[in-house]
């Protein structure tokens, strides 16, 4: 009988497969990518060594020496000082003290500050607080501190906006309509991030993580394209971190534009060209998990995209590792066996630059 | 997860010379490679030796760019980024803004 291997599902349960059945769901995750993203498949020598890392005996695996990358993070002081929605783990203590915990506790390579609700609009009415925390902060810290939230389109329409809801407008057969307030919500949104991250440079913020972005579709998407490309002419030395939420942008909108290009439907190999366009440093690249395959299949879907994702990338790129994303399943507490193979592989196969 | 990330495939920040090579990465947008590179040029040390806790704590010490444990009497914050900005020859916003709180 052939030997079986530890590894996981999507979701994060334990499995036993043989290697010809991780291979086999290797090969069926590469051409997946390929299907969905039309990127070029990975060789049969890179498939060998996703298994080869997938079948390691050891719970933890690393990369070679040489080959470790620069850690980034979203959520910043969040995934201590939080509750598990967020996943933190609840630890009341100083957004200060939570970030020196990551800076000398954890020995990250850069961090960020976030707000309780990790949005722009959120932080507007409190931007006096956090300009003047960054300020304090900063004289504390090290490492790199961004501030991070996402663009979160979401709470800039009905009921919790000002702008009617595309899909219940949708669902009313009123097209033009839901376009119009798509239309309307992205330049608010453009408008509040240039708001927030332009005051914040004036306190002496070093940079921003935009984060999460496209969670509300194409509109989203270009709101922070637009709203990054408006920081990086006010503000040249800021670090511009742009993360993903997910690998493609839907088109809730359907036709909205970046440099001439429709953003719906496109892919980590594209949208980073457009982040690089409108100013940022780094792209935080994300594949989605699909909790129903194993941890072979979509960690090899994940770095076919991905890698070409780093190829055609004139900026450094940040693998996406974190719940549901780059392998990694789709849990409020990854497994380190998972999760250890995700970066060892999308370091040593995809060559990102940073995790 | 951010503890396996950094155990696993991280630069180990101040522990070594992760905040460096990420200053590279976000300041210039240079790729892993480079700003290893850079930085281990401006370090006088190999790109091996970034991530060496055994070459960079003592290092960091002299320098004065921000030791992992607590030592007395060497720079941490600010007074450590002003030298690494000197050491990277790279402009950091924070210390723009905290130079021109001075009189």
């Amino acid at each position: 009988m052939a030997e079986e291997y530890f590894t996981r599902m999507g979701d994060g349960r334990r499995i036993f497969m043989t290697r010809q059945c991780i291979m086999d769901d290797i090969h069926d995750g590469v051409y997946d990518a390929v299907d969905a993203a039309g990127v070029p498949a990975l060789s049969e020598d890179d498939m060998e060594y996703i298994c080869d890392v997938i079948c390691m005996k050891s719970r933890i695996v690393g990369v070679e020496p040489g080959d470790e990358a620069v850690l980034s993070n979203d959520g910043g002081q969040l995934k201590i000082t939080q509750d598990s929605g967020g996943s933190g783990v609840g630890i009341d203590m100083s957004r200060l003290e939570a970030i020196l915990m990551h800076e000398r506790g954890f020995a990250h390579d850069s961090f960020e500050l976030g707000w309780t609700d990790y949005s722009i609009k959120a932080i507007k009415p409190i931007i006096a607080n956090e300009m003047q925390a960054i300020e304090q902060f900063n004289l504390t810290t090290t490492i790199p501190l961004l501030y991070g939230a996402m663009p979160n389109m979401g709470a800039y329409y009905a009921p919790d906006g000002p702008y009617g809801n595309p899909t219940d407008l949708m669902r009313n057969f009123k097209i033009e309509e839901a376009k119009e307030q798509a239309e309307r919500a992205t330049e608010h949104v453009a408008r509040d991030i240039t708001y927030v991250t332009t005051l914040l440079d004036s306190a002496g913020c070093e940079g921003f993580n935009l984060d999460t972005v496209g969670s509300a579709g194409d509109g989203d998407f270009v709101a922070a394209l637009r709203g990054c490309e408006a920081y990086r002419k006010a503000c040249p030395n800021a670090y511009i971190n742009i993360g993903m939420s997910s690998e493609t942008v839907l088109g809730i909108h359907g036709s909205l534009e970046y440099d001439g290009k429709v953003v719906a439907g496109m892919y980590p190999h594209d949208q980073v060209k457009m982040a690089a366009k409108a100013g940022a440093n780094v792209f935080g690249v994300s594949v989605n998990t699909n909790t129903s395959m194993s941890y072979a299949w979509n960690v090899a879907r994940a770095a076919c995209m991905i890698k070409e994702c780093v190829r055609q990338s004139p900026i450094p790129v940040h693998a996406d590792l974190g719940m549901g994303v780059g392998g990694v399943p789709m849990h409020e507490t990854p497994p380190v066996d998972a999760t250890s193979r995700s970066t060892k592989i999308m370091s040593e196969l995809a060559h990102v630059d940073g995790i | 997860m951010a503890a396996t990330h950094s155990l696993a495939g991280g630069m180990g920040g101040m522990r070594a010379a992760g905040d460096l090579v990420a200053r590279m990465m976000f300041g210039r947008s240079m790729k892993l490679r480079d700003a290893k590179e850079y930085v281990a040029k401006k370090l006088g040390v190999t790109t091996l030796d970034l991530v060496d806790v055994n070459v960079m704590r003592e290092l960091r010490e002299e320098l004065g760019l921000g030791t992992i444990t607590a030592l007395p009497g060497t720079p941490k914050g600010m007074p450590a980024k002003l030298n690494i900005e000197k050491l990277l020859d790279v402009t950091i916003n924070s210390c723009e803004h905290y130079r021109s709180l001075l009189n």
